[in-house]
């Protein structure tokens, strides 16, 4: 896979929302946020595996679902005070379809 | 080009108001520093254990010089600002040093008293208010023995120990004949000069100074009385005044301190005031909460919100000696028409009084034991009805039954490997150091950096105490008013309000007429509003899914593998045959992995994924079941009992009454989640009394009991009143049920709410107003009508898809 691949319109992830995105690898959160940007991290929180894409999305930040860690989505670091990273993946909106550059360079 | 911000004064008043505009908007200003001490800010409180050896200097520094440089601020220690320019908007120091400014804050604090008497000027006379003064007492403690304090209030008694323990003789001058006499009565005065007199300290009570006797150096303090005692140290600590020369000398309206306004202006808009040096509404301060709320409210103006408003504090203080426990906050001397509550047990050392006024707590006045104070405090601050509890107020919280507290055991005695917050296992020495390390001052603080209560939050208020224990009670203060979350200055009650009275019914209106200061909120305001606007206009809002938490979204309840539980609705508890085996036919079908009975008799299915949920929906609809809501905050169950149908014991037909509360209350939406059981006579198998709602039935009809919890805290309901037919406790149940959904704070339980609010105020609109009760009665069904719908149904025939089917890569 080192091509962009089309994952989805974006009309199919809510506003301030997200989907999950399941591969053979790794799942990973596709956010959309208010402003209508979109992100994708792995999909499990640093702490203690909380599956983000069940998170709540509010500015560029979402919060896990399990314990509240807090995690921006452009940077994938945890806010303070918490501490912590997760896997960024490449991302880019065409013509209201959401593509998801390659893995491998980022899949760890 | 940025503006330019000057302050004056490199304190904690002065510098916590740079930190909360630099936390509002760090882009706003070019920031200039003036300090007359060559350190960063440092913690002036800790001065007192920095005397008493306990603690260095660099222990008690808040801002690293660092931290001046990291957030682009110029920082001018050893400088004095000596004029203050209005014209030319300038400031100049002693050494000629020169910054212009557009905005200024004043933060000049205060200086101890000297008193004007002849050998005020002699070496060896020090007030007690920086490090200089400490380092003068330190050296002094080396070189001689003897020592006097003039001034027996909180610094004057401190400083004492302080030398104390430094191996001096120390003898506190008093002109009154009660120590402390701002802070305590005569009884809990006697007290603590009898304990200080143990450890050794001296007194010598209404004496009045007349002169400091000695050439060059201080050595002797003659008195009115003419009586005269040698000494080598003299310390004035008679009380301190508001820095307000250099704002009088560039023409700033003062009087006793330098005159703001409820937006900390002085009379020059340009200039800001905070702190020791200030005078609001008459009245200085000389406690770091009150700054501290200052800051909040002058940093709120420098970024031009706008809104931010200080109405003055209510103040507790505490003795930082240690070993010795003495608390007070209020007016705890009783004036004409006040009730005063005491409780004295001399051989324990243990003296409480509070002085009550119109059943609500006006001051309060500790020795000995302390541990409640905080809880008196926040009584006190938020005008607590205490008629529920008032026969057992003196013996603490704990007999009350609220969270927080574990028996009398003492923070300050417990071992630092002691757990503290059962749930995320952090022990006692985790938070002090903590709080150390990272300068902590707020329990919030403390929640975020240690998680410490900020699960379940039962161990807050020992959490608390071990703050006040750790850094004094300056600091236990939490805000008079609890602002919503970090995103807003308003509290839940405000918000509400507005939301009510501004007719406000998009979360996208609220934010901007709010001023909310992020773009959409956070995980912990959003799903608050999104409830407060659902509640308030149940016809008119549109429920927003993205603002409810995961459960809520997907209903069911995400365990912590990420798979989800599934619990159909049993009305009442009650099942078929034809009903289990449906039941068991899903569960086959879908290999759920573990089945368990609920303690609100329902069935539970764990271990379901996320994505087999609408087809399991379905085929329990097929059924006849809907969703047991058991993710809700709103009707989790009514739980009965047998009931007259069949119990030889039973007075009323339970179960048949719950089936149809269930009937009625389903659906709705609430703060929390919100429990009912009916119970057949006063044996009480449905538990009813630690249910939101209990119903017990007796021979006469029925019992109503409310704010009943089995969690975290175990509490039992209060009685509301007795009725004799179902169909008034319908009307009770629904209006009941209404007042707490429009009166409760989200996430705040019945329990939690009727202490909060008072058992009075309940009934007041539920048993005593008829009218009242059934327009809320109204307004609940009204609510209803909108609110039965059954989500399974709806996502089983397609709703919301996307929260049930994972994204693919095609190929």
């Amino acid at each position: 896979m080192s091509d962009w691949i089309a994952i989805a319109k974006l009309d199919d992830i809510p506003l301030r929302g997200s989907r999950q995105l399941k591969t053979d690898t790794v799942d990973i959160a596709i956010f959309r946020t208010g402003s209508d940007e979109v992100f994708a991290i792995r999909d499990q929180c640093p702490h203690l595996g909380g599956p983000l894409s069940q998170g709540m999305v509010h500015g560029n930040t979402v919060t896990c679902p399990l314990h509240n860690w807090k995690i921006d989505l452009e940077s994938g670091q945890v806010k303070a005070p918490d501490e912590g990273c997760v896997n960024r993946y490449p991302v880019k909106v065409e013509q209201g379809v959401v593509y998801l550059g390659p893995l491998e360079s980022h899949d760890a | 080009m940025r503006e330019k911000l000057v302050l004056i004064g490199n304190g904690m008043a002065g510098v916590r108001t740079l930190e909360e505009v630099l936390k509002l908007d760090p882009e706003m200003y070019d920031i200039t520093v003036f300090g007359e001490e060559p350190y960063g800010n440092y913690n002036r409180i800790m001065l007192s254990p920095v005397l008493a050896g306990e603690k260095s200097i660099e222990d008690i520094i808040l801002n690293e010089k660092q931290w001046y440089a990291d957030n682009g601020i110029t920082l001018h220690v050893n400088k004095q600002v000596t004029q203050i320019d209005r014209y030319h908007r300038k400031v100049v120091a002693d050494d000629g040093t020169e910054a212009h400014y557009d905005r200024l804050i004043i933060a000049t604090g205060s200086s101890p008293f000297i008193l004007p008497i002849p050998g005020a000027d002699l070496d060896g006379v020090v007030g007690f208010r920086d490090v200089d003064d400490v380092d003068q007492m330190l050296e002094t403690a080396k070189q001689y023995n003897k020592a006097v304090v003039i001034g027996a209030g909180l610094l004057g008694l401190e400083a004492a120990d302080g030398l104390l323990k430094q191996g001096m003789d120390v003898t506190v001058v008093h002109l009154l004949d009660t120590l402390m006499e701002q802070q305590l009565d005569s009884t809990a005065g006697a007290m603590l000069k009898a304990s200080l007199e143990a450890r050794g300290m001296k007194f010598l009570m209404r004496h009045q100074t007349e002169a400091l006797l000695g050439e060059g150096r201080v050595q002797g303090i003659r008195f009115a009385n003419g009586q005269t005692v040698p000494t080598d140290l003299v310390v004035m600590a008679v009380g301190i005044r508001p820095n307000i020369s250099l704002a009088q000398t560039a023409g700033i309206y003062c009087e006793r301190g330098i005159v703001v306004s409820d937006t900390l202006t002085t009379y020059d808009p340009r200039i800001f005031a905070v702190g020791e040096c200030v005078q609001h509404r008459g009245a200085t301060y000389g406690l770091v909460a009150p700054l501290f709320e200052q800051a909040k409210v002058c940093a709120n103006h420098l970024c031009q919100l706008g809104y931010g408003r200080y109405e003055g504090s209510v103040v507790s203080t505490k003795l930082k000696v240690s070993g010795i426990d003495l608390f007070s906050a209020g007016e705890f001397i009783e004036t004409d028409g006040d009730e005063t509550l005491v409780m004295q047990d001399p051989a324990e050392g243990i003296y409480k009084k509070l002085v009550i006024r119109n059943n609500r707590v006006k001051g309060a006045v500790m020795y000995g034991d302390t541990l409640d104070g905080s809880w008196y405090f926040q009584l006190l601050r938020e005008e607590t009805d205490i008629s529920s509890f008032r026969s057992t107020i003196l013996f603490g919280q704990h007999s009350v039954g609220d969270a927080g507290h574990s028996g009398g055991s003492k923070m300050v005695n417990l071992a630092d490997d002691a757990e503290v917050c059962g749930c995320n296992g952090i022990c006692k020495g985790d938070i002090v150091k903590a709080i150390q390390d990272k300068g902590l001052f707020t329990l919030d603080e403390v929640k975020a950096h240690t998680k410490a209560g900020a699960s379940c939050g039962s161990c807050s208020g020992l959490v608390e105490q071990i703050l006040v224990s750790t850094v004094g009670s300056d600091f236990d203060a939490t805000p008079s008013k609890k602002a919503m979350c970090g995103c807003t200055d308003f509290s839940h009650d405000e918000v509400m309000e507005a939301i009510r009275k501004g007719a406000l019914k998009d979360m996208a209106t609220l934010f901007r007429y709010l001023n909310w200061s992020t773009p959409d909120g956070c995980a912990s305001c959003r799903p608050a509003l999104n409830y407060y606007l659902l509640s308030s206009w149940p016809e008119e809002y549109e429920d927003d899914a993205q603002s409810r938490l995961i459960n809520e979204r997907v209903h069911g309840n995400i365990q912590k593998d990420g798979t989800y539980s599934v619990v159909p609705r049993m009305f009442g508890g009650l099942c078929t045959a034809n009903d289990l085996r449906a039941i068991a036919d899903v569960s086959d079908k879908y290999d759920v992995p573990q089945m368990k009975v609920t303690g609100g008799q329902r069935i539970d299915l764990f271990g379901v994924k996320k994505e087999q949920l609408p087809a399991m929906w379905k085929d329990l609809n097929d059924a006849g079941f809907i969703s047991g809501h058991a993710y809700s905050k709103g009707l989790r169950t009514v739980k009965t009992c047998a009931g007259e149908t069949w119990c030889r014991f039973g007075t009323q037909n339970s179960i048949d009454l719950g089936v149809k509360l269930e009937h009625f209350t389903w659906g709705s939406w609430m703060p929390h989640k919100f429990k009912i059981a009916v119970s057949g006579c006063p044996r009480n198998c449905a538990e009813a009394t630690i249910k939101d709602f209990g119903v017990v039935c007796i021979d006469s009809g029925y019992e109503l009991h409310v704010g009943g919890n089995g969690g975290i805290k175990v509490r039992v309901t209060d009685l509301l009143c007795k009725v004799t037919t179902e169909e008034e406790v319908e009307e009770y149940c629904g209006a009941f049920t209404q007042f707490y959904r429009e009166d409760a704070h989200y996430l705040e339980r019945t329990a939690n709410w009727i202490e909060r609010v008072g058992m009075k105020r309940i009934k007041e609109h539920v048993v005593d107003n008829e009218t009242g009760r059934k327009a809320l009665n109204e307004r609940f069904k009204v609510s209803q009508s909108v609110a039965q719908i059954d989500p399974w149904k709806e996502r089983a025939d397609g709703a919301e898809s996307h929260e049930f089917n994972p994204l693919k890569i095609a190929g």
